[in-house]
């Protein structure tokens, strides 16, 4: 089994590692406060700099990390159901696990639970997060066409983008119906720590079950009847995703907005790295999401450094091509 | 968006979706004053549907003169005046329950909704439309271009003149003047071309986004932390959760705050330019002697 494909190259975790670290120092230096490098240096480790120890510490260093964290759960989640469902379309953007987790977090936001607890924001995205994916799942499920899946995410993705503008337009508040934009385009602008706590436990631990799935999802490429004499129990398996990629997104977007196309793009960029396996390419997607979120980052903040440029704008003129470049390859099965 | 917001908080959060409309549609063209001088009898029906005109008419309005006001004017989270307010019928600046209360004048802002403004002209009702007021000049010519409409000059230069004199006794000349920093929704920062920036300035304090020679509109975080302002001026929330008001939560601008003087303002006592700001200015000036 393991004759037939390519090992996952050595150099792959040390290089995307680097990339993530020499990312995160960039989206540390990027800002219009003008501050210059020993300065920023100083007011972040040292912190000596009234003010500027707030911009490093309270703006710059949270927004670096939830862009990793954010970037690492949308790409794992995508690895996950791309593996899980054997389709690369399988992304938790397009097919509306991220838009009704944005639902979710809304309805929490506007109803006043978020004031009320803490957790009750991140629990309802997840709580929409989860109903979106077993959705997908019962409709498209895993011997299911890439027809049904793709025709399952734009209803599920409608619904839950109607149902989040419907919430916002009914706000009392003035300003909420202006920030429909921010639930389906995604920006990690003035973001806090009180955002990385919130999201990094759930984020997590949504990792840690999606990556302990990786030898079913291997298994699961021979072949359903292959992998359960294989010892996977599929209904284990199909409950470890669904929870997992529910915890990652429905946390990642409660923080930061539905972030489209992430997790088709990093494990399309991936895959013939690892040899198009499953387990490796979840970690490695990961990273991935990490690289490309952060970098997406600094070039909104490069492009129109005033106007808070959503992130999701950004990742839809990466991610289009390559959707309908996957598209164009699968029109036979399409039809 | 910049443009937008910059105009939107000029007049009011509250009445943002109307204005987006009226931007949106390019509408706006401010009408030409109608004067009631000797051969125009002042009018008997008024209406006003906005909430900076509906409180000048108010002011200045004579008994039974002034039928209608705009919902927002009972609003206290955007209104200065909503005991007076009660006691008119409510409109929702709509153009058929406008024609049902038969007016014959109806004060309008400049930016509100164009086909409503349209429509009344086209079914023979006169539309007066007020300009939003970026500073205390314009104030005073509202006034006294509300008494025209009205027909009551003399009331108008009477509110004029208490207004100077109030003024007058508040403003500060202060040699050194600390620095204030106005923050609200979407971090936003009043610029020099607005009203918040003369209340500012007339209560003795310097307009800290000004001295470091930013635009009003939006300003990014950082900027607005790096100017370590002496009084940060923030805006009351509305009702309701929004991702704009929560820049006022976030850690840095907390800790902006404890380290200088703080103030809620309401939108009520600034959005409009009314005698009203007055208020704000005696608020903000008696922030120089409270402890920090």
């Amino acid at each position: 089994m393991s004759g037939l494909r390519a090992t996952t190259p050595r150099w792959l975790a040390p290089g995307l590692g680097a990339l993530i670290a020499a990312l995160f120092v960039a989206s540390l230096l990027v800002g219009p406060a003008g501050l210059g490098l020993t300065e920023t240096a100083r007011a972040l480790l040292l912190g000596q700099g009234e003010a500027a120890v707030l911009v490093m510490r309270e703006i710059r260093l949270p927004r670096a990390l939830l862009a990793v964290l954010v970037g690492a759960a949308l790409g794992m989640a995508g690895a996950a159901m791309q593996g899980y469902l054997r389709n690369p379309l399988a992304e938790p953007g397009l097919i509306g696990v991220s838009g009704a987790a944005a639902l979710g977090a809304v309805v929490s936001l506007q109803t006043g639970l978020a004031a009320a607890h803490a957790l009750a924001l991140p629990g309802a995205a997840l709580a929409g997060a989860l109903g979106a994916v077993a959705l997908i799942l019962a409709l498209a499920g895993p011997r299911g066409g890439s027809l049904t899946l793709i025709l399952a995410g734009i209803a599920v993705s409608a619904l839950a983008g109607a149902l989040t503008a419907l919430v916002l337009n009914l706000s009392p508040n003035p300003f909420a119906a202006t920030e429909i934009v921010f639930w389906t385009m995604g920006s990690l602008a003035d973001r806090s720590f009180t955002h990385v706590w919130l999201a990094a436990p759930l984020i997590g631990l949504g990792c840690a079950l999606m990556l302990s799935l990786g030898r079913g999802l291997d298994a699961l490429t021979l072949g359903e009847d292959a992998a359960a004499a294989l010892g996977v129990e599929m209904t284990r398996l199909r409950l470890g995703l669904i929870l997992g990629v529910a915890l990652a997104v429905g946390a990642a977007t409660a923080v930061a907005g539905a972030i489209g196309f992430v997790g088709l793009v990093v494990p399309h960029l991936l895959r013939r790295i690892v040899g198009a396996r499953p387990a490796p390419l979840l970690w490695a997607s990961a990273m991935g999401g990490a690289v490309l979120v952060l970098a997406a980052d600094i070039a909104v903040r490069l492009i129109l450094p005033q106007s808070d440029l959503k992130l999701g704008v950004v990742m839809a003129l990466i991610g289009a091509p390559i959707f309908l470049h996957l598209i164009y390859r699968m029109r036979g099965e399409m039809r | 968006m910049l443009a937008w917001q910059a105009v939107s908080r000029a007049v009011s959060g509250a009445v943002s979706k109307a204005l987006a409309l009226g931007l949106a549609l390019g509408g706006g063209v401010c009408a030409p004053a109608i004067s009631a001088g000797a051969d125009n009898p002042p009018p008997q029906r008024v209406v006003s549907i906005n909430l900076c005109t509906d409180q000048l008419a108010m002011l200045l309005a004579g008994q039974g003169q002034l039928v209608s006001v705009s919902h927002l004017a009972v609003d206290p989270m955007a209104s200065a005046m909503v005991a007076e307010a009660r006691a008119y019928q409510i409109n929702h600046a709509q153009a058929e329950e406008i024609f049902r209360l038969a007016p014959d004048l109806v004060l309008a802002g400049q930016w509100s909704n164009p086909h409503t403004i349209d429509l009344l002209r086209r079914l023979g009702i006169d539309v007066v439309q007020f300009a939003p007021e970026t500073g205390f000049d314009d104030l005073r010519a509202n006034i006294f271009r509300m008494g025209a409409v009205l027909g009551r000059p003399a009331e108008a230069e009477a509110l004029r003149a208490r207004f100077e004199a109030d003024l007058a006794a508040l403003r500060r000349e202060a040699a050194e003047r600390p620095l204030a920093l106005m923050h609200h929704a979407n971090n936003y920062s009043s610029g020099d071309a607005s009203l918040a920036h003369e209340i500012l300035l007339a209560a003795g304090w310097d307009n800290a986004a000004v001295a470091a020679g930013l635009a009003g509109g939006p300003v990014a975080m950082e900027l607005l932390v790096m100017l370590t302002p002496d009084l940060v001026v923030s805006s009351r929330r509305f009702p309701g959760a929004s991702r704009a008001e929560e820049v006022l939560d976030h850690p840095a601008m907390a800790a902006l705050r404890d380290r200088s003087r703080r103030a809620a303002l309401s939108d009520a006592e600034w959005i409009c330019g009314t005698p009203h700001v007055l208020n704000a200015v005696a608020r903000l000036a008696g922030l120089h002697e409270a402890p920090q």
